[in-house]
């Protein structure tokens, strides 16, 4: 295996994704904002259930996987247990914004100090492409083979929006990995988000949306395509929420 | 069980939630504690916290306990008509029933019992110590059924009576002491004494 | 501190929490077992600890997960319907390794059932309780005293054997008040290198998961564990024997219904019927071996528990049907009078006569 220019806390190890999933972009922001931070050794991270079950592989940091859902409790446990220590989950839109819901609500309203990075693709990934909590209207997927009918099945959870209204959480904002200058101001989201923690600010979410060529039926060049035209403009890309920024207001 | 009832003894309480059932319990099995018994307090608990039925059973025994829960009591405290009713059947022979007559106007139908009819609430009015004619019934318990030193008293409430209250032991200890004389009145021998209704205006 | 004290069961147990060095309690509330948490809500702040009350029983015990995985000693505790919402996190701690101390109040069931105490979680508690091959061990107390004792041994076996404890009470067991002597154990802490505690840079990274995609792999993974919860079996089964050294009635019973039990047997015994008990301590393991070696002089066994049988399958497996085993049960909060059961016995007694 040849020596990549990785940040130091990811290995060498070649990810699972499929070509031109964004995932392995956005594992590689996590680990630039761990390295530029310092943090690599006190830092403990939670994948969840979904396509990057796996990303303990991914990184050079200590780390488990939680239940479908439960990222948020786990992570909670591992901070309350060892506040010194980093703890961020990574989660995907079917873990977070559908069965784990109570738990990401939650862990905000606490401002639990914690780091979330939540990667929405709008799609069931691991399981092959079914409905998510944040599938488009009209989006075809498995299980909305004639596109996502909003009178059968409702609209789509904007979670940023809705994590936003919490008194709670500290840093709330919604980036893309789909083209360079999106990927630029995601690294600086994912950074801060980080930052955060280590400055005792409190919980601290990024929404990356994704791509996921595979289930959307597209090429990566159209997936990447389709979230400009499409995506992007259901989900605003922007900060929700800053209660630093507030503080530098006042 | 027959057995057992020589170094064993079975109480149960009951009345209304709010009428101070719990707590009185709570001071019988403290004073258990003090006087080298083994004791367990067992509380019907649910809903109703307050307002409600509300009962505990304590059994103190010189023996190891082995079922805390009390079926056939040897000792009713009831301080209200319901408790009574439900209770004083399953009350032993030779067993004693002791109630609030301010709040139960029926007489026990039972005649193999003594009956230690007290107008708790009343006199508890009548010193200035609404709320305390739990105390007053445990005063004719402690002269009838227990016998404690004036200090394992104290004692016992000490345990009891949360720190944020303990202002409230010397109260507590007058009530007692209420109930003990009311009884003394009523001469050594088991009486009963029923209040006729008042009538209102 | 040697001090003998009253206290209700579930206070007794907050304590011995403390005593035995937890400093992680996370919960929700539900009856009978609220005043753990209550307790501990007070305590937890006094001595550094952490009370933290979740937004479900599933998250608590995923918190619970989290606390383990950073090698703290951690524990949940909830009744019946709460232990069906934990029975996800049951098995993700047993597939990942994790000690945890896991209390059931238990509360009649199923569904939302009543507040009032049950025995009949017995078989979700002793068979896992989750998803997947595993165990816990289950404690049963049947006095304060063990409610406090056995959540101490129950966090020093949940380390040693990497597995989670489980405390199998009732809501008598927990609200009633008794004499307890509150132990300060010296608790039997295990090194944890595998915790989460960050690489700090001195060594490989540690992943925790239950998750192993190779068949082959997750096979070894799953008898690794079994080879372990045989050493449990070997090492730390336990029951108490009541007056069995010549008995031919021999009831089974454990928490609420062995003190009820014991009040029957001593009743039989005035009456001159050889009658004796055996309480398990421990569910799982469950003291089949004593059962066995029981079943070459007791004639009939009794099953007193408050559940429909669920415990009479362990005996009937135990003495492999070589005796007869009756159930002498209620369900639904019922408790079995002593007296009942002393009818159980002398009609067990009479067919064994003939």
């Amino acid at each position: 295996m040849s020596k990549t220019n990785k940040p130091h806390s990811m290995t060498e190890t070649h990810t699972h994704y499929c070509p031109g999933c964004t995932h392995g972009i956005i594992h590689r922001l996590v680990g630039d904002a761990i390295d530029a931070l310092g943090i690599e050794e006190r830092t403990i991270g939670v994948a969840p259930v979904g396509c990057s079950v796996l990303a303990y592989n991914y990184f050079n940091l200590d780390m488990t996987v939680a239940a479908h859902g439960r990222a948020p409790a786990v992570a909670t446990g591992l901070k309350r247990a060892n506040p010194e220590s980093i703890v961020f989950a990574y989660q995907g839109d079917g873990d977070l914004a559908s069965i784990g819901m109570a738990e990401a609500v939650h862990a905000a309203a606490r401002n639990e100090n914690i780091t979330i990075i939540f990667v929405n693709n709008a799609v069931y990934g691991m399981t092959g492409g079914q409905m998510a909590p944040t599938s488009l209207p009209g989006q075809l997927t498995q299980t909305s083979p004639n596109g996502r009918d909003v009178d059968l099945c409702g609209l789509p959870v904007k979670v940023c929006e809705m994590l936003s209204q919490l008194d709670g959480p500290a840093y709330i904002a919604r980036v893309a990995a789909n083209s360079p200058k999106n990927v630029i101001a995601a690294k600086r989201a994912i950074e801060k988000a980080f930052r955060n923690q280590v400055e005792g600010k409190g919980f601290s979410l990024v929404e990356v949306l994704s791509s996921c060529p595979t289930n959307w039926g597209k090429s990566p060049k159209d997936a990447l395509k389709w979230m400009d035209s499409t995506m992007i403009p259901y989900y605003p890309l922007g900060v929700y929420k800053d209660t630093s920024r507030r503080e530098i207001d006042s | 069980m027959k057995e057992q009832k020589n170094t064993t003894q079975q109480v149960l309480i009951a009345g209304f939630g709010g009428q101070g059932v719990l707590f009185l319990g709570k001071l019988i099995a403290h004073a258990g504690v003090l006087l080298g018994k083994n004791v367990t307090w067992l509380p019907s608990y649910g809903p109703e916290m307050r307002g409600g039925t509300a009962n505990c059973a304590v059994i103190l025994s010189d023996e190891p306990i082995g079922s805390p829960i009390v079926s056939e009591p040897d000792v009713l405290i009831a301080m209200n008509l319901p408790s009574l009713t439900a209770y004083q059947p399953r009350v032993c022979a030779g067993g004693e029933i002791i109630y609030d007559a301010s709040l139960v106007h029926e007489s026990p139908a039972r005649e193999d019992v003594t009956v230690r009819a007290l107008p708790a609430t009343r006199l508890a009015t009548e010193a200035g110590m609404d709320g305390l004619s739990n105390m007053i019934l445990l005063g004719a318990f402690l002269s009838d059924c227990l016998h404690l030193t004036q200090e394992q008293l104290r004692q016992a409430l000490e345990h009891t009576v949360p720190a944020h209250k303990a202002h409230l032991i010397e109260a507590n200890l007058h009530a007692i002491a209420i109930g003990k004389h009311e009884l003394a009145l009523a001469g050594q021998n088991a009486t009963v004494r029923t209040e006729r209704p008042r009538r209102a205006g | 501190m040697q001090e003998t004290i009253l206290m209700k069961g579930n206070e007794a147990l907050a304590e011995a929490a403390i005593l035995a060095g937890c400093r992680h309690y996370f919960g929700y509330p539900i009856t009978p077992q609220t005043e753990i948490g209550a307790y501990l809500s007070k305590r937890m702040p006094e001595v550094g600890g952490v009370f933290l009350q979740a937004e479900s029983e599933i998250a608590a015990i995923h918190m619970v997960y989290g606390a383990s995985c950073a090698g703290k000693r951690a524990m949940t505790s909830s009744s019946s319907p709460g232990i069906s919402l934990k029975s996800e996190g049951l098995s993700y701690l047993a597939g990942s390794d994790l000690p945890a101390l896991v209390v059931n109040v238990q509360r009649a069931g199923p569904g939302l059932g009543g507040i009032q105490p049950s025995q009949s979680d017995y078989m979700q508690a002793t068979r896992g309780g989750g998803h997947g091959d595993f165990r816990n061990i289950v404690l049963a107390p049947a006095s304060v005293q063990e409610m406090a004792s056995l959540t101490q041994r129950g966090f020093d076996l949940a380390d040693e054997y990497r597995m989670t404890a489980m405390i199998l009470s009732d809501g008598t067991i927990g609200q009633m008040m008794e004499q307890v002597t509150l132990e300060t154990p010296v608790p039997k802490l295990v090194e944890k290198p595998w915790a989460l505690t960050g690489t700090g840079g001195k060594r490989e990274k540690n992943i925790v998961t239950s998750l192993y995609l190779s068949p082959k792999e997750l096979e070894e993974k799953n008898l690794t564990r079994f080879a372990r919860y045989k050493l449990v079996e070997e090492r730390e089964t336990d029951y108490e024997a009541f007056c069995m050294e010549d008995a031919e009635i021999c009831l089974i019973a454990y928490g609420i219904s062995a003190r009820v039990s014991r009040n029957a047997v001593s009743a039989a015994r005035a009456k001159g019927i050889r009658a004796g008990m055996i309480r398990p301590i421990t569910l799982w393991p469950f003291p089949s071996a004593a059962l066995k070696q029981a079943a070459k002089t007791v004639k009939h066994f009794l099953s007193v528990e408050m559940s429909m049988g669920q415990m009479m399958t362990d005996i009937e497996l135990a003495v492999r049907c070589t005796r007869p085993v009756t159930l002498v049960s209620h369900v639904g909060g019922v408790i079995p009078t002593p007296e009942e059961v002393l009818l159980a016995i002398e009609r067990a007694a009479e067919e064994a006569a003939v």
